[in-house]
């Protein structure tokens, strides 16, 4: 165990260097003063400017000595201040946004992060649900559904059913809203009323017992949770009705219902948990997922998490932005995919021996 | 107790007829091998498969005699004709005043109309949708063969050098691979393709570059691990012992037997491509405005979800094209996955 943990650990720093060594590639495609976002707010104004940052930061370096100055930035000799530096957290600045790009990620990480977590439990129990019922009535009607589900469910491309949703919840009736919170909610935390304790706009309105403001949030949330949930559902029908099927044939659920326990128990008790091992392996990756930014979800309920940002950003073609993002969802793939790979090595055996 | 579930599943007893009845061996199986006729012959196995290359066909067709269907009014035919400039989208059946196409050949028999209009409306900019979603259909084959075809040879080569060479060779290139596979695509995707945008400019090029760049890992992966298991057949050791040379062994003898359902996967893979291209349009990084493409359409969209109720026309009839399109790719993907899956070898 301690063993595969160690090998597990070592992958880290080679995955981080090779992420940011791509990313960093891409960088080389812009010209210097594009790149000099990565050190400085302002746009170089003259050719004097420009030539003063290119010495400065090393712009006009090989790209090895080039890559080191982006990691760990340039100090001033002066004053002692440090220029980017992406390993201290400086991912540069966003012209495009007119903030810091490390702010960006800290106004949005807190959403993206409200919206992965009420979107994990719908997610994860429906699918599954679905999945079981479909293999425990095999060939009959809602099998037959479940698998028609599964097939629709995978083609509708998320911002298509987005649209739909918008189009028959929101605009109409106006039941369910597009982007994070009402203006009065706003105002409540500009003023302070609402104090922020985590920064998760759900969590917080339960901390402040305001239960009105909660269920602004949820409003504002169920659209997103909806098409990410029905995303994924369709690929886990599909995985757990497969993965229950196999398990009802083996030996020791025949055993269960010899031993003459109800079929309720057999399914729930015996079958269900050990059919759970792929699905626990895809809800890392597809929780993982959520935290790295959903783009086109955010993007098309102007819910203002990472991913949005991110296509906000690519859009006016903000390249120092969107790499600083890339950057940081990257890492939080790499560490989040680290976690899901050692709670696997504990609940499966096999995984630690491969 | 509820029924018992089915210990064989259907289809098994057919492999004993097989087996066991000298079954007549058409020229199809004759020239692409037992293994890869077994593969096609379960592409056109279930009746969702068929459905799904029949939509397939369907949105061959209409690309191919698209200048039929849509004949087309400026010199480069992708792009959108405008009907005026009006912001506001216009319902199906509006009229059609400025650049009018002439009467493509279906127009009157299905209509009863003799002048022109938009049948399925006009999107924001009177960019007509029905002439979007014709041609898209073009943009789409052409994209998604484009990427498809590059990244396979991208993947066929990088993992059959390091299946086939094995070793420390073996261990970079998967270990490259696998920081790939870190980076979450569509961001990655978008992210590119802004790089590349205002070096290239604004045109197909940023997202099909950036979507080759992203998109070569899982072909790697697949051929990979089909070489590995081929090159331990007899017939490569027959021709190594034979003093054939090595190069010469892995293009003459492993990659032929081993590239089939790589091809195969990847020709399926049309349908994704498509979607992430559909995608990047929408979130506005690509093509030109104007530019007759599925995801640009529903982009337009975006701007007016306020009024989705009356302007239903802009998302249903280019989502619903899209949806389409993907569907067909995943009705046969699904069929090819169950043939390609190692536990049902033999059962058909």
């Amino acid at each position: 165990m301690t063993n595969y943990i160690i090998r597990r650990l070592l992958m880290v720093p080679i995955l981080l260097i090779g992420v940011t060594l791509i990313i960093f590639s891409m960088l080389q495609l812009l010209g210097p003063v594009e790149r000099s976002a990565l050190y400085v707010k302002d746009f170089p104004k003259n050719d004097k400017q420009i030539q003063g940052i290119i010495t400065r930061y090393g712009l006009d370096k090989p790209f090895l000595t080039q890559y080191g100055i982006w990691l760990v930035g340039v100090k001033d000799p002066v004053t002692g201040e440090r220029d980017g530096g992406i390993l201290f957290g400086d991912f540069g600045y966003s012209r495009s946004a007119s903030q810091d790009v490390i702010d960006i990620v800290r106004n949005r990480f807190p959403n993206t992060v409200d919206l992965a977590l009420w979107t994990v439990y719908p997610m994860l129990s429906v699918g599954i649900w679905l999945g079981v019922k479909a293999a425990v009535n095999q060939n009959k009607f809602i099998d037959q559904a479940a698998r028609v589900y599964s097939i629709i469910g995978t083609s509708f491309p998320s911002f298509v059913f987005g649209l739909l949703l918008l189009m028959l919840l929101y605009a109409g009736p106006q039941i369910f809203f597009p982007g994070k919170m009402s203006d009065w909610v706003s105002q409540l935390i500009f003023s302070g009323e609402l104090k922020q304790y985590t920064h998760l706009l759900s969590i917080d309105a339960l901390l402040n017992l305001r239960f009105d403001v909660f269920w602004d949030a949820l409003r504002h949330m169920i659209m997103p949770i909806l098409t990410l949930s029905y995303i994924n559902w369709a690929t886990y029908v599909r995985v757990m009705r497969s993965s229950m099927l196999e398990t009802l044939r083996m030996d020791y659920v025949t055993t269960a219902r010899a031993k003459g326990l109800s079929e309720n128990a057999v399914i729930n008790q015996h079958a269900r948990p050990n059919a759970m091992l792929p699905i626990v392996t895809m809800a890392g990756s597809s929780i993982v997922g959520l935290l790295g930014g959903v783009v086109l979800t955010e993007t098309v309920f102007n819910y203002p998490g990472i991913g949005k940002a991110a296509a906000d950003a690519a859009a006016q073609l903000d390249v120092v932005t969107v790499l600083g993002l890339a950057i940081f969802s990257g890492a939080i793939l790499i560490i989040a995919n680290l976690i899901v790979d050692v709670v696997y090595a504990f609940i499966d055996p096999r995984v630690r021996l491969a | 107790m509820t029924e018992q579930p089915e210990m064989i599943p259907t289809g098994d007893n057919r492999m004993l007829d097989e087996v066991f009845s000298d079954r007549k061996i058409t020229w199809l199986e004759k020239t692409l091998g037992t293994d890869n006729y077994r593969i096609v012959k379960g592409l056109f196995k279930t009746p969702a498969s068929i459905i799904g290359f029949i939509l397939i066909l369907i949105f061959v067709l209409i690309a191919v005699f698209a200048p039929a269907i849509m004949p087309p009014v400026d010199k480069d035919p992708y792009k959108m004709p405008r009907d005026g400039y009006s912001g506001e989208p216009r319902g199906p059946g509006a009229e059609w005043t400025r650049k009018v196409p002439d009467l493509p050949f279906w127009y009157e028999p299905l209509t009863g109309k003799t002048e022109m209009t938009h049948v399925l409306g006009t999107t924001q900019g009177q960019y007509d949708i029905l002439y979007g979603i014709v041609w898209g259909a073009r943009t789409a084959f052409k994209t998604g063969l484009l990427v498809v075809a590059v990244t396979v040879i991208i993947g066929v080569v990088l993992g059959s050098i390091a299946g086939y060479y094995g070793g420390w060779v073996d261990n970079i290139i998967m270990r490259i691979t696998d920081i790939f596979m870190t980076l979450p695509y569509i961001m990655m995707a978008l992210i590119f393709s802004a790089v590349l945008t205002p070096v290239l400019g604004r045109s197909l090029w940023p997202p099909l570059i950036a979507m080759t760049t992203f998109g070569w890992m899982g072909y790697a992966r697949v051929i990979r691990s089909d070489i590995l298991s081929i090159k331990e057949r007899d017939f490569v050791l027959a021709a190594k012992v034979s003093g054939v040379k090595k190069n010469r062994i892995l293009f003459k003898h492993v990659l032929p037997n081993a590239i089939f359902p790589t091809l195969v996967l990847a020709s399926l893979g049309i349908g994704d491509v498509v979607l992430s291209f559909a995608a990047l349009s929408f979130l506005g990084i690509g093509t030109e405005v104007g530019y007759a493409d599925w995801g640009q359409i529903l982009s337009f969209a975006r701007n007016w979800i306020t009024n989705l109720d009356r302007y239903w026309y802009i998302v249903v009839y280019p989502g619903l094209t899209l949806t389409f399109f993907v569907m067909g790719w995943n009705l046969v993907g699904d069929a090819l996955r169950d043939v390609l899956d190692p536990r049902m070898r033999g059962k058909l």
